[in-house]
């Protein structure tokens, strides 16, 4: 399945390494991987735009004069007027593009948060019971996520949209279950490795039973790659959504996506320039962040590239 | 005896972020024609460095300076299209891992074949032909069809076995090998030491050994140099610093050997870590570790200087060493 | 090679016919249906026109019939589009959408991997920053803004191309859309091009290479470009795939005459038939060029061959 900022492609070769063993091991990665990052100076600038921005889009909307929703009459389609509270202007219905862009921010960024989050929880309870059971079990479930990489992500995603209707809560869940494939492969070379320790033996030898096993002592060993992995899916999520918004499929008026208010500047940006220039410096540098973060952390794993 | 290569004042500084560290320093041994000279030392002690500057090989961030002179050609410093003219034909050289020096993309034959027609410019029927033979020499039943398989395809024994006969297609007058046998099986290990010895004889090739392992340097070497800390500190033939090591780390390293150590009845390790080439201590780097140090060995460090009969050591202890005392 | 092939090619089938079963599942158990408009059709038209479809029969009978016709090349009728067959549709707009698709798949692949190549042997040199540079934006600017972007400046501003629409065989139109759905695929493989190159570059069977003297050149050519592209061309098949739903939108933005308009629209009336004919489609489209990846990917991988 094509991710859309090719992440996959990059984690591929992680993922592999890890199933065959061949990865640095244990807590000290996660460890090494954080003090590798926080000297990655682009990271550190990056994890703090992206703070900036999540402030902006759930704290901003507070500090402006006008909601996203409401229509100022005297002035409709107009640029940035700081007399009347339109830090960027008003869009064709006169409504505030910067009240609108934080929403759509926040809309982004919420969308990002829930879709990651089911596409973790898949991810690691797929992974860990393929890689805990391995034999047959596994071959079958690693095939069908062989299969599921093989087919055109986006058609999937329109056909959910069309199944969910325009519910954006679906919508996310949607997504997420579409994104666990890489998470479901790496967890499950975790898996493989982990489930050979001696702690894990320990708790066989006393009893334990799979399923405790699983959630006791494997889930609890994976945070590290699986915390990354996640950073990984956000600007991927982002990215599927504001497409899915670009195409009318996505979030519905009166709220808003950045997707959505691209989608609306963009045929407009030559007499209304600031309805599309907001939403795109906002989109692209929320995606550049959250790449160079992306990119931090895989460097931090992987220190044998550079 | 004739020498074919002449290393002088060679050193190997390698820049870090903010440091310099020099790997090897203040290098010098002279290879006479067909004569096998064992580098012995702990990793970390600039051996394999060394050699891999002379071949031009160094990591970008690695620079060497002085003379390796291979007849009136010095190898060190020397542009990369030159030295390829004598890499792989005069001089050539064996890895430590036969699982990845081999590419896993292209067939025997044409990793063979390629520095025939390249050195030799041969065609490419009469380079593979060669090849074939040449794989027969060193061992390989059925190396016709050996030479049509992959790397993958073959096991490790035999893989180091192609690569002893790429080093010798060209007859090199020297062969370096860097811990030829480490990743072998020990039963393997042997056949390869024979090996070794029997091929450069049959060429007249210098062979330089580069080992931690003193059991492989016993039958095999006729001369050693005992590295560490990126310098050497003893040189003389095999026999001598078997039988009588002037240097308490070139004692230290034989009673480390199991089958030597074995007359002494119990193994005796050189106890610490090998130094960090960053923060080597002052004084003689192998102080903090040595038995013998006394408060001359603290503040200055001993140079290599000739204790006669040919050896050199650098060492300011001039006393008896007992076994036993050594940690 | 040629079991291998053989291997390959049939275990592709299964994959395809799990697939098709799939999406024609999930879309019949999604709510709604086609003549769900917004004027209530009398129950005997809407009767009819179910029994028309078939849409009356049991859900696996529909299947069968379903499959049984794909089988024959027949995709059935469009449901909205009322006088067109799915098959025809797609006639009318798949030629264009792959021949922009793989237009922009070939240029974007050998650009990226020239690239890559070249940012690799130059590490850290100032072409390498340029295309780390060019990267970076092809990565996070998503295709529509990147579109809207284009057609401003080039199309509009600059007035160097045209800023959208098309006629046959002009290849200007295909210009600015092209370039939009080159630049991330080639940004992409040049990213994975780079890094595996460099990887290459330090392995041990580079350095014996170089211990036998065979100059940069011969080292480049023959041992370090196979082994280079393995994980470039993995990368290959979900990359047509990116590139292939790319094109949704950047026909939408262009107003091209591709497939994406119709695929839009029919999924959102829900055209079972048209939606289910295109996604297989591509799905076959996808899987094919898998098949290729698969068997580059042995050509180039003597271990895989074996196995």
């Amino acid at each position: 399945m094509a991710g859309i900022t090719g992440k996959d492609a990059l984690l591929t070769e992680y993922a592999n390494r890890l199933e065959t063993l061949d990865a640095p091991k244990g807590r000290s990665l996660t460890q090494d991987a954080v003090r590798r990052l926080v000297r990655n100076k682009a990271a550190v600038l990056s994890v703090f735009v992206v703070s900036f921005i999540i402030l902006f889009a759930f704290i901003g909307p507070y500090l402006l004069p006008w909601t996203y929703d409401k229509i100022d009459w005297s002035n409709i389609r107009k640029g940035p007027d700081f007399d009347a509270g339109h830090f960027v202007g008003t869009d064709q219905n006169g409504r505030d593009m910067l009240a609108r862009i934080m929403q759509g921010t926040q809309m982004s960024l919420i969308v990002a948060g829930v879709a990651t989050l089911v596409s973790v929880i898949i991810g690691v309870i797929y992974g860990a019971v393929a890689g805990y059971f391995g034999g047959k079990v596994d071959a079958v479930m690693m095939r069908f996520v062989d299969i599921m990489y093989a087919l055109p992500y986006i058609l999937f995603v329109i056909i959910l949209v069309v199944i969910f209707g325009r519910n954006p809560v679906l919508l996310f869940v949607g997504i997420g279950c579409l994104e666990w494939l890489t998470m479901a492969r790496i967890v499950r070379g975790q898996t493989l490795s982990i489930k050979e320790r001696e702690f894990v033996e320990a708790a066989k030898a006393g009893g334990a039973k799979p399923w405790t096993i699983i959630i006791r002592h494997i889930v609890p060993n994976l945070t590290g790659p699986v915390v990354i992995y996640a950073t990984l899916t956000v600007p991927e999520i982002i990215l599927t959504e504001s497409f899915l918004s670009y195409l009318g499929l996505g979030v519905q008026e009166p709220q808003t996506s950045l997707g959505t208010l691209i989608s609306f500047g963009s045929p407009v940006a030559e007499t209304l320039p600031w309805m599309l220039i907001g939403p795109a410096v906002v989109l692209v540098s929320l995606l550049l962040c959250l790449t160079y973060i992306g990119d931090g952390l895989r460097d931090a794993l992987d220190p044998k590239d550079r | 005896m004739k020498q074919v290569l002449q290393v002088e004042d060679m050193s190997v500084t390698f820049e870090l972020h903010q440091s310099e560290v020099h790997a090897v320093r203040e290098m010098n041994f002279s290879l006479a024609q067909g004569e096998t000279l064992a580098v012995v030392g702990e990793s970390g002690s600039g051996k394999s460095q060394a050699f891999l500057a002379i071949m031009g090989l160094l990591a970008k961030n690695g620079r060497a300076e002085g003379r390796a002179m291979m007849g009136d050609i010095n190898l060190i410093g020397m542009e990369p299209k030159q030295l390829d003219k004598h890499r792989g034909k005069d001089i050539a050289m064996i890895f430590q891992d036969p699982m990845t020096s081999l590419n896993p993309t292209l067939k025997i034959k044409t990793q063979l074949s390629e520095v025939l027609v390249k050195h030799r410019g041969f065609e490419q029927s009469q380079a593979v032909k060669s090849a074939t033979e040449m794989l027969e020499r060193v061992g390989i039943p059925e190396p016709a069809k050996r030479a049509n398989a992959y790397p993958h395809e073959l096991s490790g024994g035999m893989r180091q076995r192609v690569m002893i006969a790429m080093a010798l297609l060209c007859q090199p007058k020297i062969l370096i090998a860097d811990e030829p046998t480490t990743a072998l099986d020990v039963t393997v290990q042997a056949q390869m030491l024979d090996l070794f010895k029997t091929l450069t004889e049959d060429f007249g090739t210098a062979l330089v050994l580069i080992t931690h392992d003193l059991g492989v340097v016993a039958g095999v070497a006729d001369r050693m140099m005992v590295m560490y800390g990126g310098r050497a500190v003893e040189k003389g033939t095999t026999d001598d610093l078997f039988y009588d090591p002037r240097h308490p780390y070139t004692l230290g390293l034989l009673h480390s050997t199991p089958h030597i150590a074995k007359r002494a009845e119990r193994l005796d390790p050189i106890q610490g870590l090998p130094p960090s080439l960053e923060h080597l201590p002052k004084g003689c780097s192998f102080n903090p570790r040595c038995a013998f140090a006394f408060d001359r060995c603290l503040v200055e460090r001993p140079p290599l200087a000739p204790t006669g009969n040919g050896r050199e050591k650098a060492c300011h202890y001039e006393g008896p060493m007992a076994y036993g005392k050594v940690a | 090679m040629v079991g291998y092939v053989t291997r390959r090619v049939l275990s592709a089938i299964p994959i395809a016919l799990i697939a098709v079963t799939a999406c024609f599942f999930i879309l019949r158990l999604a709510p709604g249906g086609p003549f769900d408009g917004e004027r209530a059709l009398p129950p005997t038209t809407l009767a009819n026109l179910r029994a028309h479809y078939n849409l009356d029969l049991p859900l696996i009978q529909q299947y069968f019939i379903y499959v049984g016709r794909l089988l024959q090349g027949d995709f059935g009728p469009s449901m909205v589009y009322n006088d067109f067959t799915v098959a025809e549709m797609l006639w009318i707009g798949l030629p264009f959408t792959l021949m922009l698709g793989f237009s922009a798949f070939i240029i974007g692949t050998i650009v990226g991997l020239v690239a890559g190549a070249l940012s690799a042997v130059n590490q850290n040199k100032w072409p390498d920053y340029m295309l780390v540079f060019l990267v970076m934006i092809g990565l996070v600017v998503p295709n529509f803004l990147m579109a809207a972007i284009m057609q401003l400046v080039f199309g509009v501003y600059l007035d160097w191309f045209p800023a959208g629409g098309w006629q046959a065989g002009s290849i200007p139109h295909l210009v600015l859309p092209i370039t939009v759905l080159v630049l991330p695929h080639a940004g992409r493989t040049a990213r994975l091009m780079r890094g595996s190159m460099i990887e290459v570059l330090g392995t041990n069977y580079v350095r014996t290479a170089k211990s036998k003297g065979l100059g940069q050149r011969l080292i480049l050519a023959r041992h370090a470009i196979k082994p280079a592209l393995l994980p470039v061309v993995s990368y290959l098949g979900p990359g047509l795939s990116y590139l292939l739903t790319g094109s949704l939108v950047v026909e939408q933005v262009f107003a091209l005459p591709g497939i994406g308009k119709y695929f839009i629209s029919a999924a959102l009336n829900r055209d079972y038939g048209l939606v289910l004919g295109t996604t297989i489609l591509y799905m076959f489209i996808i899987l094919a060029v898998n098949l290729l990846v698969d068997i580059l990917y042995a050509w180039l991988d003597p271990k895989v061959r074996y196995s």
